[in-house]
C-alpha cells in the first residue's frame, strides 16, 4: 500500500467505474457458443481427412467447396477473436505496469489481428484459386 | 507482473524460530505453528512452535490461541472478539485455508496446526491484517439503502418472497476470508472489489425497497471492479458462514447483461 496522503476511500474508488466491461464479456461467451459446433466440425473433418489422401491437392480441393471455405472463415474468426478476448483477461490480470500493460494489450490485438487476416487469406486464395 | 514471491523483508527467517515446550507431563500435546512478524525490530517474520497440553485447553483453535497468550507467550497477537463466529475479527489462515478460529475445531485437523495471518494482506502485526483498503471499499460501494422517494410513515414494505432473496446474502460477516482467498484480489486488489464486497454490492441490488439499482449498476460495471471475478471459487469454499459469494457476483454479471439485451 502507498505512504501518499490519500484517504483509503480515495484510493480504493481511484478513478471510478469504466461503465464498460459487459461487452467483453457478452462477447467472450456468445464466441464461445459459435466456437462449440465450429470446432467440433474442425476436429471431425480434419480426423476424417488424416485417414485418406494427406497430399497438398486433396486438402485444396476440400478447401475449394464453398461450404468448407466459409466455415474455415468463420471458425478462423471466432477462434482469434476468442483468443484475443481470453489473451487480453490473462494481460490484465498479470501485468501491473501501465505503460507495459499498454504496450501489451496493443500487442495483442495486433497479434491476432494479422494471424487473422492471414489465415482467412490463405483460405479465400485457395478457394478462389 | 503481479508480484508472485514474497519481498526479501517479509520472507520467512527459518533460523530465528523459537519452541513453547508443553508443560511436563502433558499427555495430549498438539503443536501450534505460528506465524510471527513484530514491525518493531525491524527483523522477518518467524514460525513459532507452541506446544499446547488439548487435555487443559477448550476445543476450537481460538480457545488455544487464547491460552497460548495467556499462559506462555503474551506477546502473540491477534484479534478476536465473540468466539462465535459472529463478529469475523479472529480470520485467519488455519491448516491452509481461510476460516474464523473461533468456530475451527483442533481436533479437524491432523497433525501440527499450522496459523498464519489472512494471505496477500499488509501484516500489522503476527496475525493482524490491514484491512483498511478491504474497508475502503465496502465504503465505496455505499452499503446502505438509497431512495429517491419520500420516506413513508411506516417501515418499507418487502414482500416474503423479495426479503427471501436476500437470504445468504445479510449472513455475511466481512471477514474477508473470501476476498484474501481469491487470486485475482491478490493480483488485483487496488482495483479489484473482491468476493466479500461484491457479495455486499449484491445484497444492495436485489433489495426490493433500493431504488439506486441503476447507479449501482454503474459504478459495478468495470473490467476491474467486476470482471476479474474468473468464477475461481476459492471464496464459496473457504466461507467460514457456508455462503456463496462466487454465485453473488454472477448474478450482478447476470443484471448488467440483463439491462443490455
Amino acid at each position: 500500500m502507498s505512504n501518499d496522503l490519500r484517504s483509503p476511500l480515495s484510493r480504493a474508488r481511484g478513478l471510478g467505474s469504466a461503465k464498460d466491461g459487459v461487452h467483453h464479456f457478452w462477447v467472450q461467451r456468445v464466441s464461445a457458443l459459435a466456437l462449440v459446433p465450429l470446432s467440433l466440425w474442425f476436429v471431425f473433418s480434419i480426423a476424417k481427412l488424416a485417414t485418406g489422401n494427406t497430399s497438398y491437392a486433396a486438402l485444396a480441393y476440400w478447401i475449394s467447396a464453398p461450404s468448407v471455405a466459409v466455415t474455415l472463415v468463420l471458425f478462423l474468426a471466432a477462434t482469434l477473436y476468442h483468443s484475443m478476448l481470453g489473451v487480453q483477461v490473462v494481460i490484465e490480470d498479470y501485468v501491473a505496469a501501465p505503460a507495459s500493460k499498454l504496450t501489451v494489450l496493443m500487442l495483442n490485438k495486433f497479434v491476432h489481428a494479422i494471424a487473422a487476416a492471414a489465415g482467412i487469406f490463405a483460405v479465400l486464395k485457395i478457394a478462389l484459386a | 507482473m503481479a508480484q508472485f514471491s514474497l519481498p526479501q523483508n517479509s520472507k520467512i527467517d527459518k533460523a530465528a524460530s523459537k519452541t513453547f515446550k508443553a508443560p511436563a507431563g502433558s499427555k495430549n500435546v498438539k503443536t501450534f505453528k505460528i506465524y510471527r512478524y513484530d514491525p518493531e525490530t525491524g527483523a522477518n517474520p518467524r514460525v513459532d512452535n507452541y506446544e499446547v497440553d488439548m487435555d487443559s485447553c477448550g476445543p476450537m483453535v481460538l480457545d488455544a490461541l487464547i491460552k497460548i497468550k495467556n499462559e506462555t507467550d503474551a506477546t502473540l497477537t491477534f484479534r478476536r472478539s465473540c468466539r462465535e463466529g459472529i463478529c469475523g475479527s479472529c480470520a485467519m489462515n488455519i491448516d491452509g485455508t481461510n476460516t474464523l478460529a473461533c468456530i475451527k475445531s483442533c481436533d479437524e485437523i491432523k497433525g501440527d496446526v499450522s496459523i498464519y495471518p489472512l494471505p496477500h494482506m499488509p501484516v500489522v502485526k503476527d496475525l493482524v491484517p490491514d484491512l483498511t483498503h478491504f474497508y475502503a471499499q465496502l465504503a465505496s460501494i455505499e452499503p446502505w439503502l438509497k431512495t429517491d422517494s419520500a420516506a413513508p410513515t411506516r417501515e418499507r414494505l418487502q414482500s416474503e418472497a423479495d426479503r427471501a432473496k436476500l437470504d445468504g446474502l445479510y449472513e455475511c460477516i466481512l471477514c474477508a476470508c473470501c476476498s484474501t482467498s481469491c487470486p485475482s484480489y491478490w493480483w488485483n486488489s487496488d482495483r479489484y472489489l473482491g468476493p466479500a464486497i461484491l457479495l455486499q454490492a449484491y445484497r444492495w441490488l436485489v433489495d426490493s425497497r433500493d431504488e439506486a439499482t441503476g447507479e449501482r449498476l454503474d459504478a459495478l460495471e468495470d473490467p476491474f471492479k467486476l470482471y476479474r471475478c474468473h468464477t475461481i471459487m476459492n471464496c464459496s469454499k473457504t466461507c467460514p458462514k457456508g455462503l456463496n459469494p462466487a454465485k453473488a457476483i454472477a448474478e450482478v454479471k447476470k443484471m448488467v447483461v440483463e439491462r443490455k439485451i
